[in-house]
């Protein structure tokens, strides 16, 4: 029974760590940047939101506000990267570092509350159904945003940037501001979810955000395997990382269920997904064979179709 | 068009790898030059064409493009002026995108891109006649993704690509080196033919001398970082392998040596 009532909880905290998952992507798929600004940006939404909420201001321009510092902290992140040079992994930590203190600053102490019976929240864990509607509207508005940002001319060429650099400046494309608009976009949609989350559990905390990257990466590679089996495309691949958050935060829900020791629980996500990144390694790698095999087919298929047209 | 003033470019300079890749170079090109350029391995063929692209700055020199002074310019503003095929088919195209995204992100080449529908249908059904003129069935694949196609058939992309918008200057790299060679004359064929059509300013590198003799109307030939010969109009057109290769002995003092090059 314990099990079945905490699926609710598990599927709203879920929704909004997609939502973080959601803002990764872009960064760690669209941009080709792992990049671990995430970490902070996430504590920097939820430190934001609670410090102007319990400050009385309208719980939508906290939300804007949130956005607006992680976008902030992207920015720095780029800039790190494309102004000075230094690799995306180091501008990240950098990064990092510089929102721990800010974070601090921002909040004043290591946590505030933001009681939903004291303040308008959006969401609670109170009422984990209406959480879970909101969650889900969050994800729904950002994944259509994206989708129509993406079309555009200008997400086009963000694409082409992550895809292959060469080609973007060849073709004219300033990749250096891509970047930077990129990883700001990526940051503001994780602060988000940072507010949503301090909102959820009532209160904002220095040390929220801690290793988030490894569970948005758990959630985007699971998602991930799964939905560009179906139908590689855009939209179903957002989806699909919105479903991987939701399953992997009932899988972690089981396990405390279980009894497992939480303390253990990062170490088993970074574990997860060590192995989801290595597969693809590990498969080139022992079943090189067969790989060969399958290219010179598909090369002969693609010689054969070039004969026929 | 173009106009190459006493460019000098060294490689890793005060170091034991210092190299003068590019050692006072001059070129000048008319509107509608057809240049084929050839040279031995490390001649500086494509540092050129990089230097005139804008992939690095040049030590001294001046370049300019149709009387403006791009020198300074960085490489993604100077593409205005520019179409560019490079030797491996990997690098013209975006792998994970479709060809007619590919397409979309190429025709805006020069212009600001905007927050507008980076395809519209109109748009995307004009494609269809471009890439029917290729010969190479992939009309019917626009939504393809890229990564998808064989070399030959990227190649034959960025090609289109690099002229879909009517760039001052095309510049080719060796760009049917990574092709078998009934693939390599196909894309050939079709570089002329879009070259012709819009009577672009050209300037292809290539290993192949008979290429080099065959296509264009003029033939220049790098050694050491600057042009050693030069030739063009009825003087190129009779040109032999043999006499290019007397030429280069002549000029250069030296055995032509390229472990790449096609002689015959
Ligand atoms: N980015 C670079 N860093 C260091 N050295 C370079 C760089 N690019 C070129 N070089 C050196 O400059 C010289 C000229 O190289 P370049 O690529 O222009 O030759 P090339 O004429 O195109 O030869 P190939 O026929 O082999 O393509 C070579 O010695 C090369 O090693
Ligand atoms: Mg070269």
């Amino acid at each position: 029974m314990g099990f079945i009532n905490a699926i609710p909880g598990a599927m709203a905290q879920g929704l909004i760590w997609r939502l973080f998952a959601i803002g990764l992507y872009i960064s760690y798929k669209i941009l080709d940047i792992a990049d671990l600004t995430v970490d902070g940006s996430i504590c920097t939404g939820a430190c934001v939101l609670a410090v102007l909420l319990s400050s009385g201001v309208n719980v939508y321009l906290c939300l804007i506000a949130a956005f607006i510092a992680g976008a902030l902290a992207g920015v720095v992140t780029g800039l790190f990267h494309t102004a000075m040079g230094i690799p995306a992994i180091l501008a990240g930590i950098l990064t990092q570092l510089i929102l721990w203190s800010l974070n601090l600053k921002i909040l004043g102490k290591a946590n505030l509350a933001i009681s939903a019976r004291k303040y308008s929240v959006l969401l609670s864990s109170m009422d984990n159904w209406k959480a879970i509607v909101v969650s889900a509207i969050f994800c729904i508005l950002v994944i259509v945003g994206l989708y129509l940002f993406f079309y555009t001319e200008v997400g086009f060429s963000i694409k082409a940037t992550g895809d292959n650099e060469h080609m973007s400046r060849a073709q004219g494309v300033n990749v250096d501001l891509n970047k930077v608009i990129g990883l700001a976009i990526s940051n503001g949609i994780v602060a988000l979810a940072g507010a949503l989350l301090a909102q959820y559990q009532g209160f904002a905390d220095i040390n929220m955000g801690r290793g988030a990257i490894v569970i948005g990466l758990a959630a985007i590679i699971i998602g991930l395997s799964v939905s560009m089996k179906i139908m590689p495309n855009f939209v179903v691949s957002l989806i699909g990382v919105v479903c991987g958050g939701i399953a992997y935060y009932l899988v972690y829900t089981f396990v405390i269920f279980l009894g497992l020791d939480t303390d253990l629980l990062k170490m088993l996500s970074a574990l997860v997904v060590a192995i989801f990144l290595a597969v693809p390694y590990l498969k080139t790698r022992y079943f090189k064979k067969q790989r060969i095999y399958e290219d010179a087919l598909t090369e002969a298929e693609e010689k054969e179709e070039t004969n026929n047209a | 068009m173009l106009k190459i003033t006493n460019l000098h470019k060294t490689f890793n300079p005060g170091t034991v790898n210092a190299k003068h890749a590019l050692n006072g170079l001059n070129l000048e090109l008319r509107e509608g030059d057809f240049v084929t350029v050839i040279g031995g391995n490390g001649a500086g063929k494509s540092t050129m064409l990089n230097a005139i692209a804008g992939v690095f700055s040049p030590d001294y020199g001046k370049i300019e493009i149709d009387g403006v002074d791009v020198t300074n310019i960085p490489e993604y503003k100077r593409a205005a002026y520019l179409g560019r095929v490079f030797q491996d088919p990997m690098k013209g195209t975006a792998a994970d995108m479709e060809i007619a995204e590919n397409l979309s992100i190429a025709a805006r080449r020069g212009t600001k891109r905007r927050l507008v529908w980076g395809l519209p249908r109109k748009e995307r059904e004009s494609y269809k006649a471009l890439l029917a003129e290729l010969d190479l069935g992939l009309e019917n694949r626009l939504s393809s993704k890229v990564g998808l196609l064989s070399g030959g058939q990227r190649q034959a992309v960025t090609l289109l690509m690099a002229t879909i918008k009517e760039p001052k200057l095309l510049l080719l790299d060796e760009h049917t080196a990574a092709l078998d060679p009934k693939t390599a004359a196909k894309v050939l064929q079709i570089t002329e033919k879009i070259v012709k059509e819009h009577n672009l300013t050209t300037v292809m590198i290539t290993h192949n001398m008979r290429d080099a003799i065959r296509y264009g109307n003029r033939l220049i030939m790098m050694h050491e970082g600057r042009i050693i010969v030069d030739v063009s109009g009825e003087e190129k057109e009779k040109l032999t392998v043999e006499q290019l290769l007397g030429l280069f002995s002549k000029a250069s003092g030296d055995e032509f040596s390229s472990d790449r090059a096609i002689l015959g």
